[in-house]
């Protein structure tokens, strides 16, 4: 062994200098967030909970065109359409397992009305399977909740689709 | 009704040690996790209470509400023993601990071998613990403990010696008078680093842990404990780092003494001068809990015995010559 690595050992230089990157360390900013109380950044194209929209005057969006089922390479999405006495093609039920879901986006992109969204709520966790197979009045209810967030992330990622 | 008194103003004095104590080791467990957590940019526990100042107790309440499980091919009287004599063993050490000239539980005039000698028979929780779970990680944890603690406590004896020579006395108010002038750190400063490594091997801290290595012995020694039980083992460790934290500093830190003698730091009672020293070694414990990787076990061995050894019975014999030449050597 050289003299000069002899000396590095006996003066614990090594472990020294990683005391001094330790203590430095300890005083700068942390890269973890208190996650319950402060949320990360999401991106407008973040695929998390699904939700129908509506259209401004409170009309639903979905003409119940079935691509989204068809897409879905899960099968979590299921739709039975019949006509409304106005002659518009709408859903009778539209139905979504959450725990089949893989969360790809598909539905999103293949939907031609902009209706079924997946919106940025990550937090919708239950304490039963029950509560996760979606219905078409809670996936609406979930639109109207989140309109004004899906409008604008739907409209910051136009430019891009 | 005169031994009643004496019972009663004892205990009083003993719980007036023993809960500080107590609640000083739930606020260590936090201060260490919190300084782990800082060094690798972590927010570490700080939910519960202020800064997650009562996390532990937290923690604690989830024990107590915890079941106990004792392993059916256990041996049960040694399984339930070998936590309380962790944690007793941890305990009863403090009763001489030195905080101030006169405030000592038991200023008995072998001090120093008693706290040698007691925490010297906290291996035996440990092997009891491994052996009676019947079980092969605890077993091989006690095992590899009971060696490891015993190599390094013969260090830590002839570094004690290092220090007797200087003194002259084993009654540790005489050894923290002695360093007056001089703190024992200062002339003795490579036993210091021995006495701090060693102590890290004694308490199984990293780098030295291998008695609970995660990643080949489940948790060592604990794998069988749940609830209380566990807590207790945990205390007891806790409870022994603080220990040898103290000792460090009665030792080589000079005790409950001021670190300049002026007037206004003699005002400060000497009981927060031990409580800061313990606090500095606490710190220095915790940060190289989180910079250092794990010892293998021959490295660990060879450290013990191949190096450390050697060094103190030279500097021992350096010191005994120096002195006695010098004329030195304390007379009483």
């Amino acid at each position: 062994m050289k003299i000069s690595r002899i000396l590095k050992i006996i003066f614990m230089l090594d472990f020294l200098a990683g005391l001094a990157i330790a203590l430095r360390e300890i005083f700068k900013s942390k890269k973890t967030i208190n996650y319950p109380f402060e949320k990360g950044k999401i991106s407008p194209r973040f695929r998390g909970e699904h939700a129908l929209r509506r259209y401004p005057n409170g009309e639903e969006r979905c003409i119940a065109c079935k691509l989204c089922e068809a897409v879905c390479p899960a099968q979590a999405i299921t739709i039975e359409s019949s006509e409304r006495e106005d002659g518009s093609r709408k859903t009778t039920r539209y139905d979504i397992d959450m725990m089949k879901c893989i969360y790809c986006g598909l539905c999103e992109e293949s939907c031609p009305v902009d209706a079924i969204v997946q919106g940025p709520n990550f937090e919708f966790s239950t304490e039963t399977r029950e509560e996760l197979y979606y219905t078409k009045e809670k996936l609406l209810d979930n639109g109207d909740r989140w309109e004004n967030i899906l409008d604008a992330n739907i409209n910051a990622d136009k430019a891009h689709r | 009704m005169d031994y009643l008194q004496i019972i009663f103003s004892e205990t009083y004095k003993i719980l007036f040690l023993l809960v500080p104590v107590l609640i000083a080791v739930a606020m260590i467990v936090w201060f260490d996790r919190r300084i782990w957590a800082f060094v690798q940019k972590r927010q570490g526990p700080n939910v519960v209470g202020p800064f997650g100042l009562l996390q532990s107790l937290a923690d604690a309440l989830k024990y107590v509400f915890k079941e106990v499980i004792i392993p059916s091919s256990s041996n049960k009287v040694i399984f339930i023993l070998a936590p309380i004599v962790t944690m007793t063993l941890a305990l009863i050490s403090w009763a001489v601990i030195p905080f101030s000239a006169t405030q000592v539980l038991a200023d008995i005039n072998v001090g120093i071998l008693y706290l040698f000698a007691v925490s010297s028979l906290g291996v035996y929780g440990i092997i009891m613990g491994g052996w009676a779970s019947n079980s092969k990680y605890p077993f091989l944890g006690a095992i590899r403990s009971a060696a490891q603690m015993v190599s390094y406590e013969v260090s830590i004896g002839v570094i004690i010696i290092n220090v007797l020579l200087c003194v002259g006395s084993l009654n540790l108010n005489d050894i923290v008078i002695a360093q007056k002038d001089l703190w024992f750190v200062i002339p003795l400063f490579p036993m210091f680093v021995i006495f701090f490594i060693s102590a890290l091997a004694e308490t199984n801290r990293p780098p030295f842990d291998l008695p609970e290595a995660e990643a080949e012995l489940v948790a060592g020694y604990q794998t069988e404990y749940s609830g209380m039980m566990y807590a207790m083992f945990w205390l007891g460790e806790y409870a022994n780092i603080l220990l040898m934290c103290a000792m460090g500093s009665i030792l080589f830190l000079g005790g409950w003494l001021s670190p300049i003698d002026l007037y206004l730091f003699n005002l400060i009672p000497g009981a927060i001068w031990l409580i800061f020293k313990i606090l500095f070694l606490f710190i220095l414990f915790a940060l190289v809990k989180s910079i250092v990787p794990r010892y293998r076990y021959d490295q660990l061995m060879k450290l013990g015995w191949k190096i450390f050894l050697p060094l103190s019975l030279t500097w021992v014999v350096l010191t005994a010559s120096y002195l006695f030449y010098f004329n030195l050597l304390p007379t009483s």
